[in-house]
């Protein structure tokens, strides 16, 4: 799905979300009230201008504080990867709009991230990965890194790499492995309304990180749940 | 736990950056009180490095525990970046998330998180970048129930990728020359964009551009430390007494802040660039600058210190 299909699925009474130079801002009405909408597009790399647009429309967001949810629609690139970025401090950037985008969650702004294209490393943490629950639709490609590149850093053959992917989730790039380790919560129905959908992931969103329990219960991520559970049992003990 | 040769090194002498992950946090804490949770000895080691005929680590290359610092109770978490890099796997990250839910439970007067890594481990990338957002809201949570996360970088494969933005998270750093702290290293941009872009065998290049000096000139980090283990302490403690507030006013100075440091310094070219334009006389000379001469060139310097983060 584009994201112009997605705003009219989410919004049939009309939206004042924007795309500018891959960044999407804006909202509309929602469910009886209202959504607001950060996002990129495109396959935009995220660099620390776009970083610190989008979380100053977060806390503007937090300051009026309607209580509305926030939806982070992503189809980008990866962190920008320059000399530039890096020296004006990208990692206080992509943090900081993480933080904003958990600060919201925190005060009663709901977050859900809508993963409709790529998405890959730092760009993915900042956006996506802080929002409270994650959603993606089909066809969607978050990707740490892609197998060529893993191939290069791990001195594997390609299809031997390729080989194991298909039966080892942790490691290879795509919607399904992402689903199996439990960094995304779900994934949505493009035959059925959008707007509901989303209406019932807010209605339904838990208290707290679930995110290693389904990792375990799917089967990607198999031991991290108990791993955090044991360090909290043994940090107990006086 | 971490043997007694590592206990009664003197953190004067010990060298942060050639210290190993338990060495550090042995000589770190008060002597005696370190207390690590899944030690070496239950041996939980990663059920994924074998598919890539990749030796495992016992502790999956995180050392995690509690002890007293200065007789206040905190949690550590130590990354060994002798292990694959320091990077974050699947049992790796779920210690360090496990840490973090425990200190929102018992309330330590701090966490400290020393950082030594080069972000995802690539054999358990998925797994690796789900930990590091549960780690940062793992962090965010702790902050806002009052706990302060302090990050600690000046090891061997310094605070990149994912590291470099949990780093971002924490409520105070501090930082040594050796530390490094980015999200793409200097491989990464070289190997998409080309030596013109950034020439990685360029050492100085990326000792000034991510290096501990610039981090600590522009604002951060909160703290330079010479590299022992005794300086990394001295900077901790006090940190963890002026540690900012997780909340929206902390936000708003941030965004106020990094919007700032754009306007001023987008242009720039080069670190030294930067500098110059901070004030210091003469920038050339900041990397050759011992820690004393560092430190009077940083009180100089306003946009170093600030609260907000």
């Amino acid at each position: 799905m584009t994201l112009a299909e997605i705003l009219a699925g989410l919004f049939p009474q009309g939206h004042s979300v924007q795309v500018r130079d891959g960044l999407v801002t804006g909202g509309g009405p929602f469910a009886g009230s209202k959504l607001h909408v950060v996002g990129i597009d495109g396959d935009t790399p995220l660099g620390v201008e776009g970083a610190l647009i989008l979380s100053r429309v977060v806390l503007d967001v937090v300051r009026a504080g309607d209580r509305a949810p926030i939806l982070v629609a992503v189809d980008s690139d990866s962190q920008r990867m320059s000399r530039r970025d890096e020296l004006l401090g990208l990692n206080e950037c992509l943090a900081h709009l993480a933080k904003a985008l958990l600060l919201a969650d925190r005060s009663g702004h709901p977050t859900i991230g809508l993963i409709y294209g790529h998405s890959a490393a730092g760009a993915f943490i900042a956006t996506a990965l802080a929002t409270r629950v994650l959603a993606a639709l089909p066809g969607a490609n978050p990707s740490v890194m892609d197998l060529p590149s893993v191939a290069r850093v791990t001195k594997l053959p390609l299809d031997k790499l390729q080989e194991m992917a298909k039966s080892t989730p942790v490691f290879a790039p795509g919607i399904d492995n992402m689903v199996a380790t439990g960094a995304v919560h779900v994934v949505l129905d493009p035959g059925k309304a959008l707007d509901g959908q989303i209406r019932d992931l807010i209605t339904g969103l838990q208290a707290g990180d679930d995110r290693d329990r389904l990792g375990e219960t799917r089967g990607g991520r198999p031991v991290a749940r108990g791993i955090a559970g044991a360090v909290i049992d043994q940090a107990r003990l006086v | 736990m971490a043997g007694n040769r590592a206990a009664s090194a003197d953190p004067d002498a010990l060298s942060w950056y050639e210290a190993t992950a338990r060495q550090r946090v042995v000589a770190l804490a008060d002597p005696g009180s370190v207390r690590e949770f899944l030690p070496p000895t239950e041996r939980r080691m990663s059920p994924h490095l074998p598919l890539f005929d990749l030796p495992r680590a016992f502790d999956d290359g995180i050392v995690v525990g509690r002890a007293t610092l200065d007789g206040k109770p905190v949690l550590i978490a130590a990354q060994e970046g002798r292990f694959m890099g320091g990077a974050f796997g699947e049992i790796h990250g779920a210690k360090l998330v496990g840490l973090l839910r425990a200190a929102i439970e018992l309330k330590p007067a701090a966490v400290l998180i020393l950082f030594d890594t080069g972000g995802v481990r690539l054999q358990e990338a998925n797994a690796g970048e789900t930990a590091i957002a549960e780690t940062m809201r793992a962090i965010v949570d702790a902050r806002a129930a009052g706990i302060p996360v302090i990050g600690l970088i000046g090891g061997r494969a310094g605070c990149y990728g994912g590291g470099g933005l949990i780093a971002g998270t924490c409520s105070r750093l501090a930082v040594s020359e050796g530390g490094r702290i980015s999200v793409s290293g200097p491989e990464v941009i070289e190997t998409n964009k080309g030596a013109e872009e950034f020439d990685s065998r360029d050492r100085a290049l990326v000792w000034r551009t991510m290096g501990g000096k610039h981090r600590r000139l522009i604002g951060g980090a909160d703290a330079f430390c010479a590299d022992t283990v005794a300086a990394f302490r001295r900077a901790a403690l006090d940190l963890i007494g002026r540690a900012p507030a997780f909340d929206l006013d902390t936000l708003e100075a941030e965004q106020a802040r990094l919007e700032s440091r754009i306007e001023r310094f987008g242009d720039c070219r080069d670190a030294t660039d930067v500098w110059a334009r901070l004030g210091v006389n003469d920038p050339d000379s900041v990397p050759a600058m011992d820690t004393r001469a560092f430190d009077e060139t940083v009180a100089r310097v306003r946009e170093a210190n600030h609260d907000a983060r």
